[in-house]
Formats: C-alpha cells, sequence, structure tokens
C-alpha cells in the first residue's frame, strides 16, 4: 500500500467548537482506491472529519488536498463537482420523493442543460434525461432496489433508506466515497448487504471510500487502513493487524481485554 | 407443416423461420425498461450458447443442470442444451448446497450454468461432490470480478466461444439439431419426492410438444399473448408453458426485473395465461381484501354492495341457469365501477384463462375469482406427464372436482382408489432408477400414487390424497381424512377438524369450532356464551357446524360423509402435541388420547362425559371435566347447505 498513490491528504486539520477540540491536529493520508476506516469513541471527532472533508465544516487549521489540488475552503458544491459524495450519519433524503427522483438529484452537478431546455425536454436536454436515468437505473440494479423505484423513500424501512442514500451518493459517480455509519441501526442480514455494496462499489469501480463505522468485524474485515482517533487526535494509524496491535489503541478504544469480533 | 418438427430446437429454428424479427419471444424488464429479444434473436442466443458448449466438449446426451431466477438465460442454456442432442436439468434456486450437489452429480451433468455470486458460491463449496462439472457458466458477473478460478465462465464468452466456433464449422449447428428426435429426453425434472431421495423424471421432447399441443387444442392461445414466468422454472408447470406450450403456440414470454417486482410486472404486462398453486391465488384475495378495507368509504360500499351481485352470478354461472336482467345488469355496472379496476391492479385483466393445482383451492377463493370475471380452472396432474393430465373444461367448473383428461389422454381409476393416467406426454422414467421406473409404468399407465374417485354426477375426476395416506373402512370402501378435514376447514367456523373411519362402519368426526368467527355469528345473534368450551355446546353453535358438515357431506361420496360429530370442548394444541409446530395434525396421538370420543362417537349414547388433563404454558395440568353432546346426521340425498 505504501508506494500507491495518496487520493485525500490531511494534513495538521484542526476545528473547536467553543472550548471542545473537535480536531486537534489530525493527519491522515487516505491511499487511492483502498478503503480506509476511522474508528474511535463517540465524541472521538470522526464525523467532524467527515464533515471537513465533504466540506460541511472549514477546518480553523491545516490542510486538506484531494487529487493533489488544495480543497481546504472549497465549497460543497464546488466539491461535488471533484466528485466527492458522501453519506450521512442520521438519513438526509428527500422523504416525499421517489427513490428514482432521489437518486436523480444526485446526478445534477452532473446536468449540463439549462432550466429552459429542460423545461422544454427537447433535443440534447431529453437525451442527457435519457443517458442519466440510464445511470441511475443501472445503480437501482447493481443496489437491488428495482421494486421501490416508484415508492417515496419516507414509506421505505430503514435498512432500505440507507441504501437510497448510497444511491444517490453513487449517483455522482464519486471518486472519492465517505460514509458516515452505513451501518448503524441495521440487522445482521442488512449489514452484510451493505458491506457487500461497499466491496463491490470500492472493487469494481474503483471508488476510493472513507468509512466511519462501529461494527469492528466489520471494520476490520474489509478495510485497507484503519485510523484511530480518540478525543480529537489521531493515536494509531496502519493495516488492521497493525490497530489490533497498537498497545496505545487497545487501551483508549478497544479496552483492555483481547478485541472482540 | 411439411417437416416433422419433433424437437423443441426444431421448433425454435421454425418460429424464427417465420416470425424472424418480426414478432417478440421474450422480454424482460431491465433497467426498468422492458427489453425485447425476437424469435430470430432467441435463435441466435441458443445457437451461440450451444456451440460454446460444443466448443468446451459438450457431446450428444450430456446434461447441463441450470440454477437461477426466472431470466431469458435459463430457457436459452435449456435449449442450447437440447439442440446439441443434451439434457437440462432445472434446479430449484432456492435450493440447499448439499441438495444441489445431490440432483448435479446424480444427473451426471457436465455443465452447470448459475445465475449470480450466491449461487457460484454455492457451488464452489460444493466442488468436491460434483466431480463431473467441468465448467461452471454463470451470467451475472456482479461480484464476481474478483474470483480467479478457471472452472468459472462468464456467460456471454461462452457465446463468443461459440461464434468463433460457428465461423470455423459452419453448419453444425443446423446438423446437430437436424439430428434430434423426439424420443431424446429433453428435460429431467427432479421431484421433491416427500420420502427418500428425489427422482429425476426424463421427458422427451414428445412429451413436452404433446402437452403444448393438446393443451392448445382445449385452450387455445393465440401468438399475440403474453405470459409472465415468475414461478421457479425448474418447476414442471414453468417448463411446460416456457418451453412446451412457448414453442408450440409462439406468444410472448415475459421475465420479471426482480422476484421482488413481480407484482408490478403483472401489471404492466397483463398476461393472458396463469398457472399457479392454490397459495399464489390465496395471497391475492388476501392483498384485495386489505387493500378494500382500508379505500375510500366510496369505494368500499360499491364493492360491498356490488360483489354480492357478482357472486350471485357466478354461482348461476356454475349451475347453467340464467341470470336476471337485473343481475346482468348489476354485474355490468360492477365490472365497469370496481372489478376492472380492481384486477387491472392485479394484472388480471386480460386473463383469459387461469390455473391452479397442486392442492386444494377452497371454494370461496374459487367464487372469488368468478364472481371477478377470472376465468380459474383447477387441473390436476405430476411432473411424471408433463404438468396437466386433467383439467375443468371452460363451460364445466366445479369446486371439488379436477375436470376431465385432456385430449388423447386416458384415465382409470383402480379398485385400490389409485389414479392411473395414459397419454403422450407420459414420462419415459426416472434418471437411473430401474424399479421405480417399472413399477410407476406398470402395464403402459402413469400410476400417479394419488387416490381419488370419478364423480357420478359430472364424470369429473376427483383427486382425494396420496394413496398411502387414504384410509378403509370395514367394507374396505376408502376414505382420506385429510381430504375432508380440509374440506371443512375451508369453513370459517371450522378451525380444525379431524376425520375418524379406518377400519370402522362410517366416518365420524371431531371439530374445533373458530372461537372468533362463531363468537361474532352468537354475538350477533344473541347467544349469551362464557368461555370457549360454554360456546362449544350451544345447540345453536352445534346446529350452525351441523350445516357446514352437511354442505360438505354433499361434495362427499355415500362412503366417506360424516355421520355423527361432536365440537370438542378445547382447541387442538401444538402444546398438548395434539398438532405440530406447523399445525398440522398429530392423527395417530390424537386418535389415542381421544379414543374415549371415539367411542362415544361409535356407541349409542346421545353424551359424551370427558375428563381432560390440559397443560398450561408453564408447564402446570389441570383436569377438566365436561360433557359432549353428540350430533347424529340424517342422511339426505342433496343437502343444499345456508350460503355462507
Amino acid at each position: 500500500m505504501s508506494q500507491t498513490e495518496i487520493h485525500l491528504k490531511i494534513d495538521d486539520v484542526a476545528i473547536g467548537f467553543g472550548g471542545v477540540r473537535a480536531l486537534d491536529g489530525i493527519s491522515l493520508s487516505v491511499p487511492k482506491g483502498s478503503i480506509t476506516s476511522v474508528i474511535g469513541p463517540n465524541g472521538a471527532g470522526k464525523t467532524s472529519l467527515i464533515n471537513c472533508i465533504s466540506g460541511r465544516y472549514i477546518p480553523q487549521n491545516g490542510s486538506i488536498q484531494f487529487e493533489g489540488r488544495d480543497i481546504t475552503r472549497m465549497s460543497p458544491p464546488r466539491r461535488a463537482e471533484q466528485r466527492i459524495a458522501r453519506t450521512f450519519q442520521n438519513i438526509a433524503l428527500f422523504k416525499h420523493m421517489s427513490v428514482l427522483d432521489n437518486l436523480m438529484t444526485g446526478r445534477h452537478v452532473l446536468m449540463r442543460s439549462g432550466l429552459l431546455t429542460c423545461g422544454l425536454y427537447w433535443g440534447p436536454a431529453r437525451r442527457e434525461e435519457i443517458a442519466h436515468r440510464r445511470a441511475v437505473e443501472e445503480i437501482i440494479d447493481f443496489l437491488e432496489i428495482a421494486h421501490v423505484r416508484r415508492k417515496p423513500v419516507g414509506m421505505l424501512s430503514y435498512g432500505m433508506q440507507k441504501r437510497v442514500e448510497l444511491g444517490r451518493a453513487l449517483a455522482l459517480e464519486p471518486r472519492l466515497l465517505l460514509l458516515d455509519e452505513p451501518m448503524a441501526g441495521m440487522n445482521s442480514e442488512e449489514k452484510e448487504d451493505m458491506v457487500r455494496f461497499i466491496l463491490d462499489i470500492n472493487q469494481e469501480r474503483g471508488v476510493t471510500c472513507v468509512l466511519i463505522e462501529h461494527d469492528m468485524g466489520v471494520v476490520m474485515d474489509i478495510s485497507d487502513r484503519v485510523a484511530v482517533l480518540d478525543f480529537g487526535r489521531k493515536i494509531g494509524d496502519g493495516t488492521p493487524d497493525e490497530v489490533r496491535q497498537n498497545p496505545a489503541v487497545i487501551k483508549a478504544y478497544l479496552g483492555d481485554k483481547e478485541m472482540a469480533g | 407443416m411439411s417437416e416433422r418438427l419433433d424437437t423443441l430446437p426444431k421448433r425454435l429454428q421454425s418460429m424464427a423461420r417465420r416470425h424472424g424479427h418480426k414478432r417478440v419471444a421474450l422480454r424482460e424488464k431491465e433497467y426498468g425498461i422492458w427489453q425485447e429479444t425476437t424469435w430470430q434473436g432467441y435463435l441466435e442466443n441458443v445457437r451461440d450458447l450451444c456451440l460454446g458448449l460444443v466448443a468446451m466438449g459438450f457431446e450428444r446426451g450430456d446434461k447441463v443442470a441450470i440454477v437461477g431466477d426466472n431470466r431469458p438465460e435459463w430457457v436459452t442454456a435449456e435449449l442450447a442444451a437440447q439442440s446439441a442432442g443434451g439434457t437440462s436439468v432445472g434446479i430449484y434456486q432456492d435450493s440447499l448446497a448439499k441438495e444441489m450437489a445431490y440432483i448435479i452429480d446424480h444427473a451426471d451433468a457436465k455443465f452447470v450454468v448459475v445465475e449470480d455470486q450466491e449461487q457460484v458460491d454455492k457451488l464452489l463449496e460444493i466442488r468436491e461432490q460434483i466431480p463431473k462439472v467441468q465448467r461452471l457458466i454463470y451470467y451475472d458477473p456482479k461480484g464476481l470480478r474478483t474470483y480467479t478460478d478457471d472452472w468459472l465462465v462468464f456467460y456471454p464468452q461462452v457465446q463468443e466461444m461459440g461464434r468463433a466456433y460457428g465461423k470455423a464449422h459452419p453448419g453444425t449447428y443446423e446438423e446437430m439439431v437436424a439430428d434430434g428426435d423426439g424420443e431424446d429426453t429433453a428435460i429431467l425434472c427432479y421431484t421433491s419426492g416427500t420420502t427418500g431421495v428425489p427422482k429425476g423424471a426424463m421427458l422427451s421432447h414428445r412429451n413436452l410438444i404433446a402437452m403444448g399441443d393438446t393443451i392448445q387444442a382445449v385452450d387455445p392461445l393465440t401468438p399475440d399473448d403474453d405470459f409472465l414466468s415468475f414461478l421457479p422454472l425448474a418447476w414442471i408447470g414453468e417448463q411446460m408453458t416456457a418451453l412446451g406450450m412457448h414453442l408450440s403456440i409462439g406468444f410472448t414470454m415475459n421475465f420479471p426485473e426482480e422476484p421482488d417486482t413481480v407484482q408490478e410486472n403483472l401489471r404492466e404486462i397483463g398476461p393472458h395465461v396463469m398457472f399457479s398453486p392454490p397459495r399464489i391465488w390465496e395471497d391475492i384475495v388476501t392483498r384485495v381484501q386489505v387493500k378494500i378495507a382500508d379505500s375510500s368509504w366510496l369505494k368500499r360500499t360499491l364493492w360491498e354492495r356490488l360483489m354480492p351481485v357478482a357472486y350471485r352470478v357466478a354461482d348461476a354461472k356454475f349451475a347453467h341457469q340464467p341470470v336476471s336482467a337485473k343481475d346482468r345488469f348489476l354485474h355490468w355496472l360492477g365490472e365497469f365501477l370496481v372489478f376492472s379496476a380492481v384486477k387491472d391492479h392485479l394484472g388480471l385483466t386480460r386473463l383469459k384463462r387461469a390455473y391452479t393445482g397442486g392442492a386444494a383451492l377452497g371454494p370461496d377463493v374459487f367464487r372469488f375469482y368468478h364472481a371477478m370475471g377470472v376465468n380459474l380452472k383447477q387441473i390436476y396432474g405430476q411432473t411424471e406427464i408433463v404438468g396437466i393430465a386433467v383439467l375443468h373444461r371452460d363451460d364445466a367448473i366445479r369446486f371439488h372436482t379436477v375436470g376431465t383428461p385432456l385430449p388423447g389422454g386416458e384415465m382409470r381409476v383402480e379398485p385400490d382408489g389409485e389414479i392411473l393416467l395414459k397419454s403422450p406426454a407420459v414420462f419415459q422414467g426416472y434418471y437411473k432408477m430401474e424399479a421405480e421406473s417399472t413399477k410407476t409404468l406398470e402395464g403402459g399407465w402413469l400410476h400417479t400414487g394419488d387416490a381419488g374417485y370419478v364423480d357420478k354426477e359430472s364424470s369429473q375426476l376427483v383427486v382425494i390424497d396420496r394413496l398411502k395416506d387414504v384410509m378403509r373402512l370395514a367394507s374396505g370402501e376408502i376414505f382420506s381424512p385429510n381430504f375432508i378435514e380440509n374440506k371443512l376447514k375451508f369453513s370459517p367456523y371450522i378451525k380444525e377438524a379431524v376425520a375418524v373411519g379406518h377400519g370402522r362402519t362410517h366416518v365420524v368426526g371431531m371439530i374445533n369450532i373458530d372461537m372468533r368467527s362463531v363468537g361474532n355469528w352468537a354475538e350477533n345473534r344473541a347467544i349469551a356464551y362464557t368461555t370457549y368450551q360454554d360456546l362449544s355446546q350451544k345447540d345453536l353453535v352445534i346446529d350452525l357446524i351441523q350445516g357446514e358438515i352437511e354442505r360438505v357431506n354433499a361434495d362427499l361420496p355415500e362412503a366417506a360423509r360424516i355421520r355423527t360429530f361432536v365440537i370438542l370442548h378445547k382447541e387442538l394444541d401444538a402444546d398438548d402435541e395434539e398438532l405440530t409446530r406447523t399445525r398440522k395434525l398429530r392423527r395417530a396421538f390424537v386418535y389415542e388420547k381421544y379414543e374415549p370420543v371415539i367411542s362415544g362417537l361409535y356407541g349409542s349414547a346421545a353424551e359424551i362425559p370427558i375428563q381432560s388433563r390440559v397443560r398450561y404454558r408453564d408447564g402446570k395440568e389441570t383436569t377438566i371435566e365436561t360433557v359432549l353432546k353428540v350430533r347424529r346426521i340424517e342422511q339426505m340425498a342433496r343437502v343444499g347447505g345456508a350460503a355462507v
């Protein structure tokens, strides 16, 4: 992994809210095509880190580079254009819109036609719409959600909504996918499906994934690299095996006993 | 037609020649759109795959096993094997790995065609147990990118090999198809078999073609019709339609997008014919009832007002009686306002006819469909005779019968009650099971192992039960307790029933009432009651149940009618070991436990005192003392029980 290209480079990033140091000088390198997991106890700063990468927060210190460009102060829409997509810990879909429409919104930044031509649905706008629909249908097929295609998202189960949200992120054709606890609150079967999808996205579509997850079994199983945060600091970083051996990590996060799972 | 179209691939060729790219043979929903394959395209797909198999070493007489959901690739693989003089073996996609291993190995399959990663993983797990399999062909590559095993090969790659082979050896495909013979085994259809190992029924091209042609003679379809293939293709009913009927008639066969989207796809396609087991028909009724209950006041009221009219019209049709002008008008109105909309939602609008078979379907379900104007018919058949041997004719539909044999078929009922069949669709025997085959085909008849009789009134067949499950009265006459009990349980007031009579002079019954519906019934009539036990012994309740039994009796042969019955004081329960956890009667145990009641039923007393131990869920036991009232039913010629 060491000689591979670094896709995302986080350098000494810090952010605080009032007196709380959410991130306290985090540096992290995410290799291209890897699944890199960020773990840590509640409040360790994992979601803040994702928010800094996706542009929801602007770090007070440090820099973030994606594909060699500095994106530290770039706006979220511009980052979407760089093909950085994310899912949210608490689902953020348009509840009253159908699955299909939710996925179509994911392709918004890829659409070129203007309001007028789209409104007329004529010529290039029509061709474009058909091409986008085709891309979305491929995602529907990939995520096995054809049977709920026309259903309003709000009517779907939680596990299914998570899947739709992943679909919307994929609709952007991302090169970097940020997944904030994609498996939280799922039963084991849904988790298994989600793991399979993440692996397929990573392997078949070659998307670099940054994953926040609490299920240690899953993290250790599928990650190429694992970074461990505690109180806004990085206390460990390496392959799952290295992290498992790291005494500081064992003490701070996994407990003093043998790690479970 | 001058040439002999005696094999399925020959029929495919002929269809392609006739319809070319003008007609659609297969249609599958993919990426949200119905993607079409013409007859010419179908033939080319089959040809390429067939030659690909040949290039990998497939020879005449070899077998290809197929596992997957309903997709064009499934039937294409089947015809590819058959084109090269081989045989296809369908396997249910939800089979366990070890069941698959048995069938694949027993059938001597040389290649296995599977759909996706799930099946590939199963096959890799059992690889050691299926040494005869040379290659594993898959057609959905999702998740299989990292699989580097040489054993696996991607379906389009095989077709690519086939195209190359076809260029190098022009005319090979056509020669192979021409070499095919009607007596070649086309498919091996493994039947689950309630006991012992699965048996592979060998069905020839002639068998399948005969089925396709004869059913067309009775219930014609046209090339413009549609069929949606959504039940497992390993099932004989689906094989009969997807191969026999499809290649005989040339309608369009549609495949759903995913197993989860069948309902939606059914509505989009609106098939002209359907063949499903009772479970599917019952599910649809339940779904309609739920939706109606949830719908607006106006819709619900219309439904409730017009449905009785529809039932009246359907009943008149069954009885071949005229319908009054008023009912005709109201029925038309119902069709216009309500029924057509409901049918449209279910995808049943264009249905010319629908078949049910395999198990009994409740009369209420049957009436429901006919009231809605869906021509649902009962069939009887087996894998060994390509699915359908006996069926209702359009103008002779009865709830308790399964109809008369197809043209060219013969039927006989042995003195011991076994149904024997003979027709061009009777199979060649079980693969590698000589003794079984000889026994089943003894004397040139197919021995079905089912017991039945021919209904005197209508000359139609009535199927009772598996022969091994029927019982005999002292006089030697047969009856099936299961059959009687199931009929009784179709009544909303009867929850469980036990029929007794083996070695006795006549049949008696023990009934469990359905607390909820009988309770409601009693409340509506201001009959006061306290407990289940109290309710069960009310004279009016016994009258109600007697009416239900008399109605069932009317459809039973003389010997099998229930003459005496009691309503039991308690519900049969799995906790008391009277039922299995899946609510099947534990017959031997119940006969023994209720021996005092049974002897009472055969005695002359009007009441049976009973003591029974009841075990509560916490393990405590108590004794209940009560008296059961015995009711004797006078035998009447025919009793028209009140409609429910």
